[in-house]
Order: structure tokens, then C-alpha cells, then sequence
């Protein structure tokens, strides 16, 4: 322990000799987690006080939780003094040449039709000025700038934007919430900030690929996005890419906030690497989202399509305070091999006239288990509240399992709340009519599950829906047949 | 272009086929008529490369080709097509996209470009005026929810987007209504042509009102037992199929 202070302490002092610009590639902390290790982080992100201050709060109270077992996975204990929980940039190997990449990764990208350009960018191969994506970047950032949105990484804005940060961070998903939340607000490393002002509708969809540094933001993401009164935005989480990463654990913390009349729509295609087929390695995926609908006829609509991580236990939910607003979420999830999803959502209903729509598509192949996992809640003040639900498994095989966890609790008797779920596998027939048109196995499963998990992409924006379509069909591979 | 020659097949170890022997050549259409239970469902099921049936014996070959070796979806890119008794649903698969996939899944196997966009509605502009079907219907989750007709109509629309060399009609179902052989008649008729044959399974001889068959083939118990020209069909509508069982104990 003490061994470790020491080495902590060196580190430091060489920082703050050498400032922080220079040889960031060396950047690490070492293994493990303690006050020291915050501060750490903190100072190394030149954080004012009052962020340090909540991280060890957070820290503080993060040792006195337990890790949660409720949820329908089963996974061998995270060693958390095991994990870097600092490591700037996150940077994977540098490979030379396309030819070093794997050649499966290789195979998935051709696939998806990623341009070799991307390819390179995604597999950490050195570019040289052949995808000027920093020039991109700066294009969409003036025009953003025009328009008084402000678009940066959370590091940025806690330096530039300290006063709306602090009056917002923690302000929908608080640093006791759970387990996991508390151990991302102690060390979180970065993420996105986004503010729509008053009024304005952010003309583009935004998204951490045009952000300057949006890749490898680490494993623990904070994610903040407020809308002012009257605005809307869409923000697209995520790369469509298979991306390699050799973190265990992702613990990311979303919060948004809308206020009167102000609409988010947020999507999330999630495709962290899920393991070999034996179930070897693969991402944990222990994610909080949560949105506020703060003022009157506000709208938060969640979509996520996830194919990726070996256990994913993520339950984007909406806290409908405003009266007459309205949550959505639209989710697909694909398990495929030893993959485990418990995933769903919590609509939250405590003004009036509130309205909330859950569609949850799960799709298990393999030895894989899928659970929806779900919570409609209506306060006692929450006249004619309205949710419906709408949960649909299909199986591909018959050693997969589907399972659904509605939960209800209703407190107002004015209230309309339906759950529909039905459960359904891919039939021969399905299969064998569509071998005789000339359509292989493979891509008629494809065409089945998309076909199923219409309704959920049709939320997408289109370029992402495209995508997100070719995965679920990588995802589900040699599953049939 | 097609020879059956002594086929046997069978399912979960009953033998149903009993050595079915039948030549089609081009511009050719064949009817197959028989008694419930004779085996007709079973053999366009195995011409079209259902795994469940089990071939036992005897040999298929498809221009050329040994087609028992073909997975099914090659056998459609040779240019063999089933339209189905009973079509399945595929939620959220509009039959727009399915046949945008299929129609260039088999150019692939066929070595061909795939279609663009424009190439492809054309195509399926000219094939939807040919069988006369609504756009409306093509957007729709396939099959979901679709009548009888409108089911027979969409598969017929599929037999012309394919362009087959050989279209298996499976009409065994006695239940078939007028207007569901209206369409399936209608539908081989526009695509009929010197390069194609046609198959038309069928219990119903009313059927061949519609699609007049060159050649008129008796199954009966797994066996081709009566052939001739469609003076065959009329015969049987009036004695029915009760001679079969006449002649077949003799034998
Ligand atoms: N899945 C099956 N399992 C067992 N027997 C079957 C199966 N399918 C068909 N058969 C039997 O095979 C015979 C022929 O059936 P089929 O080909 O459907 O005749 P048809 O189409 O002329 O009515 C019947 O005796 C039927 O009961």
C-alpha cells in the first residue's frame, strides 16, 4: 500500500514537472482504487476543487454499497482494485498496417461496408491526414457555436462551463443512486456535455464522432445533456463499428434534462466486444441512463440498439416531473453465444396528463439469455397517466432463454397502464421459404430479426439504422442453421 | 430440362415417394393430380429441397445439374421456383425488401450486378402491372394478415419478379377458391413461355380450366400411375379418383 502511495506520489510530482501536454501516451495511473487515485485523476484533469470534492464524496460513499445482484446475470466478481482507472489517451496498440488487424475484425468491418479510411481510424492503425476528422470536427463546432449550443467533452466543459456542470451533474442520476453510478462519478474520465439554449433546434444530430478526442473516452463515461425550454436535439451515442477494447468493465453514467417543451432523442448503438464464442473475455456493460423531463410537454426518447458486451445491465428510464410530457424507450437487444442482457426501463410518472411508451424487442441465440426488465411507476398526483409496454423475445435455437420482468406500481387510479409481450421463434418455414427464393440461411435470419425489430430502428436516423442492421445480423452469425 | 427418374423419398422413416418417373421439357406445363395423401405436397417439398424429407433413391437432375446435391437456395438461383399452398408471415419484412434481397441474392449466384434502386422498381413496376397486384400490398409485413388472394396474388408476383425456368405450383388444397385460381392462373399464364415449364400440383381438376396443361399425371399411393394430355383431367373430374383404387388393387 504504501509502496503504491509512493509510486502514486512520484507520478504526480513528474506531471506536474512536465505539465500535462507532453508524453501523454505514458499517461497511467497505476492498478486499483483509493482517495489518492481520485485525486489523481482529478488533478490531472486540472479540476476545480468542488469536482475533486464530489468525486471523494462519491468515492466515500461508493465503499460503503454493495455490488447489486438482483439482475438476471451471472458473471465471477469484478476485482475493482484490479482496474487503471486513469489512462490517457486510451489508446490500443498502434498498429502499422490494415494487415495487423485481426483478420474476423477485418471480415466484420467489410461487412458493415466501413471505408478503409475508418477502418484504419477505428483499429487505432496510425492515419496519416487521410480523415481530417479534427477539421470536421471544428466545422460543425463553429456552426454549433453560432447557434449558442455547446458541444464539447465533459473535461472541456467542467473548464469552460464550470457553472452549468456543477448545477447539473448528479442532478438526475445522484452519486448514491446505485453501485455503479457512485463508482463512475469517484473516477469517471470523460464523456460528452451538451446545451441546447433556449429555443433552438441543433439543426445536425450530434454525435461523439464528430467531437474532437471522442474516441476511447474510457470506461467511465459521464455523459451530460441539457435542453433548454423550447429546444430539441438528437445526440447519437456510440459507434457503429465492432470496436476492440480491452476494458472489462464499463461503467457510464447519462443524465438529461429537458425543460418546457424542450425534446431529447437519444440513441445508442452499443456493440462493445461480447466475448469468443466460448464466452472468454468480453466487455461488462453496467451503464445508468436517466432523463428528466423537468418542465411541461417535455420529451426524452431513448433508442438503443445492443449487440455488444458479454453482461450489459443498462435501464434507460425517464422521470416524467413535467406535467403533460412524455417518455419513450425503444430498445433492441441481441445475445448471442454466452452473452447475458438484462435491460429495460423505468418510466417514472409524478406530474399529470404524462404519457410514457416502452417497445422492447429481445433477441437470444445460442446459449445466450435476454431479459426485459421493467418499471412503469405512477405517483399518487399523477392524474391520467398513460404507459403502454410492449415486449417482444424472439428465439433463435431452443438453448437460449428470453425472460420479462414487468414491474407496475400504480398509485393514482386514473391512470392507463398495458403490457403486451409475446415470445416467438424463428420457424423453419420462415427460413425454408426464404432459402427457396434464393436467400441463404444467414441472411434470411438477418432479414427475420430485422423484420421483427422494425419498430425499434425505425427510430433510428437513417444512417445509424443501416448500420445498426448489418450488425444485428453480424451479431447473429452461423446462430441458425 | 427436368428428370425425375425413380425417386424415393420419405419422412421420419416412412416412405411416401415409391419411384416417381416424370420428364419436363422446356415450354412445357405439367399438372399432377391425386387423391389426398398420394404424395403430391411431398414431391414438390423435395424438388424444392425441404430438409425434413429424406431421399431415398433414384435421381433429380435440373438442367443439367443433380439437383438433390443443390442446397435450396442454389436450386433458386438455377431457376426453380415453389409457389407455396401456404405462404408463411414474416412481421416487418415487407415483401418489397424480400424480394429486393432475393431477386439479388440469385443474380449473385447467377454471376450477375446486383440491381440499384431504380433498376429494381423498375423491374418491379413492369412484374406488378404483369400480375396486376396493388404497391400497397408489396409494403406490407409479408404475408401478415394478407387473404387467401391476396396470398396467391403476392406469390404469383414473386414467380414473375424470379422469372423462374421451372415454377412448382403447390395447389393441393381442395379448399382452393375460385378467385385464388383465377389469380395462380393468371399469374402462370403472363410468364408462360417457350424457355419455361410449369409444374401445377393439384387435387382440383377446376384448376386446369384456368392453366391448360400439356400433360396430365395421375399420383397415386407414391407412384406416377396414369399420364396423358388434358383429356386426362376431365376424365378424372368425372369418374374421380375411385378407378385408381379399382385398378391399383388389380395390380
Ligand atoms: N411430416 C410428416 N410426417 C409423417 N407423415 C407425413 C408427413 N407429411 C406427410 N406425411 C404423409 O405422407 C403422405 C403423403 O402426403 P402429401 O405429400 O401431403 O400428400 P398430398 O399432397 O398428395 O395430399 C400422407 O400419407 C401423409 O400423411
Amino acid at each position: 500500500m504504501n509502496d503504491g502511495l509512493s509510486t502514486i506520489e512520484q507520478q504526480i510530482t513528474s506531471d506536474y514537472k512536465y505539465g500535462f501536454t507532453s508524453d501523454l501516451d505514458a499517461d497511467q495511473a497505476p492498478k486499483g482504487l483509493n482517495e489518492d487515485i481520485i485525486r489523481f485523476i482529478s488533478g490531472k484533469k486540472n479540476e476545480p476543487e468542488w469536482m475533486l470534492e464530489w468525486r471523494l464524496k462519491a468515492y466515500r460513499h461508493w465503499l460503503k454499497m454493495e455490488v447489486p445482484e438482483w439482475a438476471n446475470i451471472k458473471y465471477p466478481p469484478v476485482d475493482f482494485q484490479d482496474i487503471i482507472y486513469y489512462s490517457a489517451p486510451k489508446q490500443t496498440k498502434k498498429l502499422n498496417s490494415l494487415d495487423e488487424i485481426d483478420p474476423e475484425l477485418r471480415r466484420t468491418f467489410e461487412k458493415l461496408g466501413i471505408s478503409l479510411d475508418e477502418q484504419k481510424r477505428l483499429s487505432g492503425v496510425a492515419v496519416d491526414a487521410v480523415i481530417d476528422s479534427v477539421s470536421v470536427a471544428t466545422t460543425f463546432r463553429e456552426q454549433l457555436g453560432e447557434l449558442g449550443i455547446i458541444f464539447c467533452s465533459m473535461s472541456e466543459a467542467i473548464q469552460e462551463h464550470p457553472e452549468l456542470v456543477k448545477k447539473y451533474i448528479g442532478s438526475v442520476v445522484p452519486m448514491t443512486d446505485n453501485f455503479y453510478s457512485a463508482l463512475n462519478s469517484a473516477v469517471f474520465t470523460d464523456g460528452s456535455f451538451c446545451y441546447i439554449p433556449k429555443g433552438v433546434r441543433c439543426p445536425m444530430e450530434l454525435s461523439t464522432y464528430f467531437r474532437i478526442n471522442a474516441q476511447n473516452t474510457g470506461q467511465f463515461e459521464r455523459t451530460l445533456i441539457v435542453a433548454e425550454e423550447g429546444s430539441y436535439v438528437s445526440y447519437l451515442e456510440g459507434c457503429t463499428a465492432p470496436m476492440r477494447d480491452e476494458n472489462q468493465l464499463h461503467a457510464a453514467v447519462v443524465e438529461l434534462i429537458a425543460m418546457d417543451h424542450a425534446e431529447i432523442k437519444y440513441s445508442t448503438v452499443q456493440n462493445w466486444y461480447p466475448g469468443d464464442k466460448e464466452g472468454k473475455g468480453g466487455i461488462y456493460n453496467f451503464v445508468t441512463k436517466r432523463g428528466i423531463c423537468a418542465g411541461v410537454h417535455s420529451k426524452i426518447s431513448w433508442t438503443q440498439v445492443e449487440t455488444g458486451s458479454a453482461v450489459t445491465w443498462k435501464y434507460p428510464s425517464c422521470i416524467l416531473k413535467g406535467d403533460h410530457s412524455v417518455g419513450e424507450f425503444y430498445s433492441v437487444a441481441v445475445t448471442n453465444h454466452h452473452q447475458q442482457a438484462d435491460t429495460g426501463t423505468k418510466m417514472i410518472h409524478l406530474g399529470k396528463n404524462t404519457r410514457s411508451r416502452i417497445v422492447s424487442k429481445g433477441i437470444s441465440a445460442g446459449v445466450s439469455h435476454n431479459s426485459y426488465r421493467g418499471l412503469v411507476s405512477v405517483a399518487k398526483n399523477a392524474t391520467n397517466a398513460r404507459n403502454f409496454s410492449q415486449c417482444d423475445s424472439l428465439l433463435l435455437g431452443d438453448r437460449c432463454g428470453a425472460h420479462t420482468f414487468p414491474y407496475i406500481e400504480v398509485k393514482n387510479n386514473t391512470a392507463q397502464v398495458e403490457h403486451e409481450a409475446t415470445t416467438s421463434k424463428i420457424g423453419e418455414d420462415q427460413i425454408f421459404y426464404c432459402n427457396q427464393r434464393g436467400i441463404d440461411t444467414e441472411t434470411a435470419v438477418a432479414l427475420i430479426v430485422n423484420g421483427f425489430a422494425k419498430e425499434v430502428m425505425n427510430q433510428l436516423p437513417m444512417e445509424f439504422a443501416v448500420e445498426a442492421q448489418k450488425l444485428l445480423a453480424i451479431t447473429l452469425e452461423g446462430s441458425v442453421g | 430440362m427436368l428428370q425425375i427418374k425413380d425417386l424415393h423419398a420419405g419422412i421420419e422413416g416412412k416412405e411416401i415417394l415409391k419411384g416417381i418417373n416424370l420428364t419436363i421439357r422446356p415450354g412445357e406445363v405439367h399438372a399432377i393430380m391425386g387423391p389426398n395423401g398420394s404424395g403430391k405436397s411431398t414431391l414438390a417439398s423435395v424438388l424444392a429441397g425441404r430438409e425434413d424429407y429424406e431421399v431415398t433413391g433414384g435421381s433429380v437432375e435440373f438442367l443439367g445439374k443433380d439437383l438433390l446435391e443443390l442446397a435450396p437456395e442454389a436450386r433458386a438461383g438455377e431457376g426453380l421456383f415453389l409457389a407455396f399452398q401456404y405462404p408463411v408471415e414474416i412481421p416487418g419484412l415487407s415483401t418489397i425488401n424480400f424480394m429486393k434481397t432475393a431477386v439479388n441474392e440469385v443474380r449473385k449466384y447467377r454471376g450477375q450486378e446486383a440491381l440499384d434502386a431504380a433498376e429494381f422498381l423498375k423491374l418491379m413496376k413492369e412484374k406488378m402491372s404483369l400480375v396486376n397486384i396493388d404497391k400497397n400490398l408489396l409494403t406490407r409485413s409479408l404475408n401478415e394478415g394478407f387473404s387467401g388472394g391476396e396470398k396467391k396474388r403476392n406469390e404469383v408476383f414473386q414467380m414473375a419478379m424470379l422469372e423462374p425456368k421451372l415454377a412448382i405450383l403447390d395447389e393441393t388444397d381442395s379448399g382452393l377458391d375460385i378467385d385464388a385460381i383465377r389469380i395462380a392462373a393468371a399469374g402462370v399464364n403472363a410468364i408462360r413461355s417457350k424457355e419455361n415449364a410449369t409444374l401445377v400440383i393439384t387435387h382440383y381438376q377446376r384448376l386446369l380450366d384456368y392453366i391448360v396443361p400439356d400433360f396430365v399425371h395421375v399420383l397415386y399411393n407414391g407412384r406416377i400411375v396414369k399420364s396423358g394430355g388434358k383429356e386426362l383431367a376431365l376424365e378424372l373430374e368425372e369418374t374421380g379418383y375411385s378407378f385408381l383404387k379399382n385398378e391399383m388393387n388389380i395390380a
